[in-house]
């Protein structure tokens, strides 16, 4: 197929628009952080690896935001998967009631996260919320709580609200991948008499295993994104118990003014999340199933 | 029959989970502030809708709205016409150097918009687009355009390349056929990103958050944040802007729940 040269011109408003504000500024990330710049004077000293040593032998809330991102993780993973993978079994089947209740759950995913902030806060909220007369009046009384203002649970009550966002969402991604399943590998397996445990273990599983992976790898980069919600519901407090790693690059730029330091734990963050992509690319690529 | 009752009462305990707050955030915006803290969690008495007028005229939300809108479309039609022009070359190259091109374009999809912020906030300001909408819309565009990419060029793809090879063959140029065949055939697929970025866009906090500061330049996420230090425990007036701010996606999610499964999923393929 014939095309002039002149189409490559189509290609220099995205390339860019791209390098400004893509490429110029991730590589500005490296640069930065061997720096002492403080985001507003033009000059500023090369200090090395002096950023990257503080990070991890002399700041406490650093690590503190490494282990609070750690434990909304792995709650997030966790709770979000299965249950997410539970809705899309039972909601599988395209009849109306299925389709509504799909509707339903991934509804909260269209609202912004500030919006879910608000709504979570009211119902977190020790006097006037929802969750503790709710508590009492099924008897569960003294598991009430100051859900967001007790520094021991409050990353598990912001990811619970992560949960209750996103599970909709992995659910339609779960039953995009389930509806490739082909009918005739279940009918051929209860002809041979295959118990229901069976059929996943042997059928389902193998082939959601991809989505599975993508869904896994998805939701901990989401974690680790989850910037907008922290920030609108705790900031990071109380006592820096919900500070994640985001909040705590927003909080070292924009309220200490350490641009450089910074940007040393943007880095960190970004070689975090390219390592998971790669490891959920390679695991992918392994679990692809030929039908 | 014990397990399809197990599901059922599942199913029945998250719709719940999601319908009591959305029904607690509307009750709640028509309730009066004192009768709000008398009786947080009961039904309004008296109704008002003084609560909606209340909370634009204090905070002048429409002008937040309308900055949202702005940006929100703006960069819905920059997004699309600069994604689908590198769609279209990554279509019409074959081979590597297709390869090569699709493969650079959607890298930024593999990298959260949080990793570069700070830089960010240096390019704008030596650009002079700090605290202007049409820096906000730039940004956006950039940090979507490897989903629309993705989105796009993967559908321009199917296209029959027998349609293409017509089209030059009457000597039409390549913007001709980028304009009247690629483009119009690939509707679903631009009809899909749109509401993938229109979404991400209209509800995005960060880049307002860190670009923005006069408050006339104020999008709805980062004007609804000010509620918290301004009114403190005073839901029913949080609740009506909330409520305000999400209208508009309610409204198109009621007509286009397919679109926006297919975006935000298309998103979450590599988002």
């Amino acid at each position: 197929m014939q095309f002039s040269k002149r189409i490559y011109l189509f290609l220099i408003p995205g390339a860019l628009l791209y390098f400004t504000f893509f490429i110029l500024p991730t590589l500005g990330a490296f640069f930065y952080s061997i720096t002492d710049w403080d985001g507003a004077n033009t000059d500023f000293n090369f200090v090395g690896l002096a950023n990257y040593m503080d990070l991890f032998t002399n700041d406490i809330v650093f690590m503190k935001s490494l282990g609070n991102n750690l434990k909304f993780l792995l709650a997030v993973v966790i709770f979000q998967t299965i249950f997410s993978l539970i809705f899309a079994l039972i909601l599988l089947k395209n009849t109306k009631t299925n389709i509504f209740f799909r509707a339903l759950f991934f509804f909260p995913t269209i609202l912004s996260s500030v919006s879910v902030a608000f709504i979570w806060s009211f119902i977190y909220a020790p006097s006037i919320g929802l969750m503790n007369p709710f508590l009492e009046s099924i008897g569960l009384g003294n598991l009430t709580q100051n859900w967001l203002g007790n520094p021991e649970i409050a990353i598990f009550s912001l990811a619970f609200v992560q949960i209750w966002f996103h599970t909709g969402q992995v659910m339609i991604i779960f039953i995009a991948g389930l509806q490739n399943v082909p009918k005739e590998l279940y009918e051929a397996a209860i002809v041979d008499g295959a118990s229901r445990w069976q059929r996943f273990a042997k059928i389902t599983w193998p082939l959601i295993a991809p989505a599975t992976t993508m869904v896994v790898g998805y939701t901990i980069i989401q974690s680790f994104k989850a910037f907008d919600l922290v920030f609108a519901m705790t900031g990071g407090g109380p006592a820096f118990s919900t500070e994640i790693l985001v909040t705590f690059i927003y909080n070292s730029a924009f309220s200490h003014y350490q641009f450089g330091y910074a940007s040393a734990a943007s880095v960190i963050l970004m070689i975090i999340v390219a390592g998971i992509t790669l490891i959920q690319f390679r695991l992918i690529g392994r679990n692809k199933v030929e039908h | 029959m014990i397990r399809s009752l197990f599901k059922k009462i599942l199913v029945l305990l998250f719709a719940l989970l999601i319908i009591i707050p959305v029904f607690m955030v509307v009750i709640t915006t028509l309730k009066t502030s004192d009768y709000f803290y008398l009786d947080p969690t009961g039904l309004p008495d008296p109704v008002t809708f003084q609560n909606f007028i209340a909370i634009v005229t204090e905070n002048n939300l429409h002008i937040h709205f309308l900055n949202s809108l702005i940006v929100s479309v703006s960069t819905i039609l920059l997004c699309l016409f600069v994604a689908s022009l590198v769609s279209y070359v990554i279509m019409r190259l074959k081979g590597w150097k297709s390869a090569l091109l699709f493969g650079l374009f959607i890298l930024g999809m593999m990298l959260p918009a949080q990793v570069n912020m700070i830089p960010l906030y240096g390019v704008l300001d030596t650009l002079g687009l700090l605290n202007s909408l049409i820096g906000l819309v730039l940004v956006s565009t950039t940090t979507f355009m490897p989903v629309v990419v993705f989105i796009v060029a993967g559908f321009m793809k199917t296209i029959p390349g027998s349609m293409i090879e017509a089209s030059t063959m009457d000597g039409a140029s390549e913007w001709q056929i980028y304009w009247k065949v690629a483009l119009p055939l690939s509707a679903p697929a631009m009809a899909t990103a749109a509401i993938f970025v229109g979404v991400m866009v209209w509800n995005d906090l960060l880049y307002p958050l860190l670009f923005v500061a006069s408050p006339e330049k104020k999008t709805l996420p980062l004007s609804l944040l000010d509620f918290q230090g301004e009114y403190f425990t005073n839901y029913p007036m949080i609740f009506s802007g909330v409520l305000i701010a999400s209208i508009p996606m309610i409204i198109l999610y009621i007509f286009l729940q397919r679109y926006f499964m297919e975006g935000i999923t298309a998103g979450a393929n590599k988002g």
